[in-house]
């Protein structure tokens, strides 16, 4: 039998521990396969966040600092500060990116700093059982809005990603999807975009990536792909909206 | 070495840079505003990094991210913004990471008042976070302590990879007094621990999630033997004139000076009165505090508070000595006069027990 593929180096062998048809392994893969590409390996600092991908920090072949929930843009920000030449990128859940660390995103996106963020939506809070997060679409049910998400009690869904582009700073702003192989494809291009404009020293860069929670949305893996591109992604609309030089 | 009059909290700040920080996330609170002001100016000269966080929750974040990357860090706040700070303090003792933190005390509880006071003694020596962890924790009672425990606590907060805290108050950081500043210090600590990127070395991790129980027990384990050594080894205090006292007053940081200004009024009316202060809050220098109340046959602790250090006295005397307590609160300061009164009717209740 021959390997199609082999392990990027920026993973170590450890299994996932994620759920089946979870596409936080996806987007693991994605960002080290990018890493390898860029040979940044050995001069990256990874945050570490609270959530699913808690866990982070087995799964990636690098130096990691592990995070309280919330608060990795605030972490990365001192490392960045003490190792300018190093590579410094937060892997932050919707919970944990949208709700209790949005002062932390916000100001870090503020304050231009040279860090990049992988912020993986998958509309819930999966690690907890799957309550509201404050990206949880209308009419969702979740186990804290047991009759579906209500504007009147629970407010309207976070866009991130169109938020922060009202700000000066951010160098790189873009919302991504692996959905499908050719969404798989394109969403690494955009994780790469993310890196190397840190790379390039051109400033904050953020991609929301869309991600499903099947056991948490009580569907199975196909239908949770299906229902993320026909729910998700009209609330949710794709493209790069800040590029770097273009304020 | 020639003495500068300085304010407590620039001597502080200054003693920081001397110390080798130089990296500062802080955000502004009454009384301490001085220390990030002043390392606003000078960080930036040294080639460091000075930040103003958007709050104290993200400050003690980015001081979390600076020493994780291996760097001497500092932070300082006062009453409400230590709060906000304990979730990253239980992180960085859990973690095992060095930094230096300031409380410069104001009145409590809530928003309290931003007069001097001592009320969050509980908080810096008993935990304040969650979980089982222990700061080590110092308490200047002058603008020249103000600066060699900012020294000492960057080299133990190093030494023991913990966090250290300067438990001042607003008198201290306010008032100015001549101080002899130390040349700069020029140490590199080696930190093989540290994430700084994995070239030629295997990759670091820095973390403080154990979800086996049985590793987070080691965990514990691990950190209370530390805790212990520290105990062991790092118990500081000062007496003044305890040897053949037979009333000790125990007190530290201001209320320690005025502690001493009594001790010194009863010696000059034949009163055998004598003053211990701790200089270490955490760990406790019990073994001082046996020694220098020997001959004593009352204790009175005086603290701006409703009574937190007494309790540690308490436990250090296990009973053999009876303790008294007198404190003030809302940043208002004990008179000397109330004081004196205090320790003349205990001095009295002695004699009438003994001749009973
Ligand atoms: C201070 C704090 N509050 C709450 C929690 C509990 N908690 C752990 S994970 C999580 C939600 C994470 O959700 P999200 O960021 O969306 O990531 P996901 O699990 O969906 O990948 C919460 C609330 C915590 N660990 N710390």
């Amino acid at each position: 039998m021959s390997l199609a593929l082999n392990l990027p180096e920026a993973l170590t062998d450890k299994a996932f521990h994620y759920c089946p048809g979870c596409t936080h392994g996806i987007v693991h893969r994605l960002v080290a396969e990018v890493i390898d590409e860029l040979g940044i390996r050995e001069n990256t600092v990874g945050i570490a966040s609270v959530g699913c991908s808690v866990l982070a920090y087995n799964y990636f072949n690098l130096d990691v600092v592990q995070a309280a929930h919330g608060r990795a843009p605030a972490v990365a920000t001192g490392v960045k500060r003490v190792l300018p030449e190093q590579v410094v990128f937060t892997y932050q859940g919707d919970g944990d990116l949208a709700s209790i660390g949005t002062a932390e995103i916000v100001h870090a996106a503020a304050r231009g700093e040279k860090i990049t963020v992988i912020f993986v939506n998958n509309s819930c809070y999966g690690m907890t059982g799957g309550q509201l997060a404050p990206t949880t679409l209308l009419g969702q049910k979740t186990t804290t809005s047991p009759l579906g998400r209500r504007e009147n009690i629970d407010g309207y869904p976070l866009n991130i990603i169109e938020m922060l582009a009202t700000l000066r700073a951010p160098a790189f702003l873009a919302r991504t999807s692996v959905h499908k192989p050719s969404m798989v494809v394109r969403a690494k291009k955009v994780i790469r975009k993310a890196f190397e404009t840190q790379i390039n020293n051109e400033g904050f860069a953020m991609v929301e990536i869309l991600s499903t929670c099947p056991v948490n949305w009580g569907l199975t893996p196909i239908q949770a792909l299906k229902w993320l591109e026909e729910k998700m992604i009209p609330i949710y609309p794709l493209g790069e909206f800040k590029l770097p030089g273009r304020s | 070495m020639s003495k500068v009059l300085m304010k407590g909290n620039e001597a502080l700040a200054e003693a920081a840079i001397r110390a080798g920080c130089r990296y500062f996330f802080g955000y502004p609170i009454t009384p301490q505003n001085e220390i990030p002001e002043y390392l606003a100016r000078r960080l930036p000269e040294h080639g460091g990094v000075f930040l103003q966080a958007e709050s104290e929750v993200a400050a003690i974040n980015m001081v979390y991210g600076a020493a994780a990357a291996g760097a001497r860090v500092l932070t300082s706040s006062s009453g409400p913004g230590i709060s906000l700070k304990q979730e990253g303090i239980s992180f960085l003792a859990a973690t095992e990471l060095p930094c230096v933190i300031v409380n410069m005390m104001r009145g409590g509880p809530g928003l309290g008042g931003i007069q001097a006071a001592q009320g969050d003694y509980f908080q810096a020596t008993k935990g304040g976070g969650h979980g089982d962890y222990r700061l080590i924790v110092l308490a200047p009672n002058s603008v020249q302590e103000l600066v060699n425990l900012t020294l000492l606590a960057f080299d133990l907060a190093d030494h023991y990879r913990n966090p250290a805290m300067i438990l001042g108050d607003g008198i201290l950081g306010q008032m100015m007094e001549p101080v002899i500043l130390p040349p700069p210090v020029n140490i590199q600590v080696d930190k093989p621990w540290a994430a700084t990127g994995c070239k030629g070395r295997n990759r670091n991790i820095v973390n403080s999630l154990y979800l086996d129980p049985q590793e987070l027990a080691e965990l514990n384990d691990r950190l209370q033997e530390k805790y212990n050594r520290i105990k062991a080894n790092e118990q500081r205090y000062d007496n003044y004139l305890t040897t053949d006292a037979e009333l000790v007053v125990v007190a530290f940081g201001t209320a320690a000076r005025i502690a001493r200004q009594v001790v010194d009024d009863c010696r000059l009316r034949g009163m055998k009165v004598g003053l211990f202060r701790p200089v270490t809050l955490w760990p406790y220098p019990e073994k001082g505090l046996i020694e220098a109340t020997g001959q004593a046959k009352r204790v009175l602790t005086l603290e701006l508070n409703t009574g937190q250090m007494v309790e540690d006295v308490r436990l250090s005397l296990r009973d053999r000595i009876p303790v008294d307590f007198l404190g003030c609160t809302g940043g208002i300061l004990p008179k000397a006069k109330d004081v004196y009164n205090k320790i003349e009717s205990l001095i009295a209740q002695k004699t009438l027990f003994a001749c009973g």
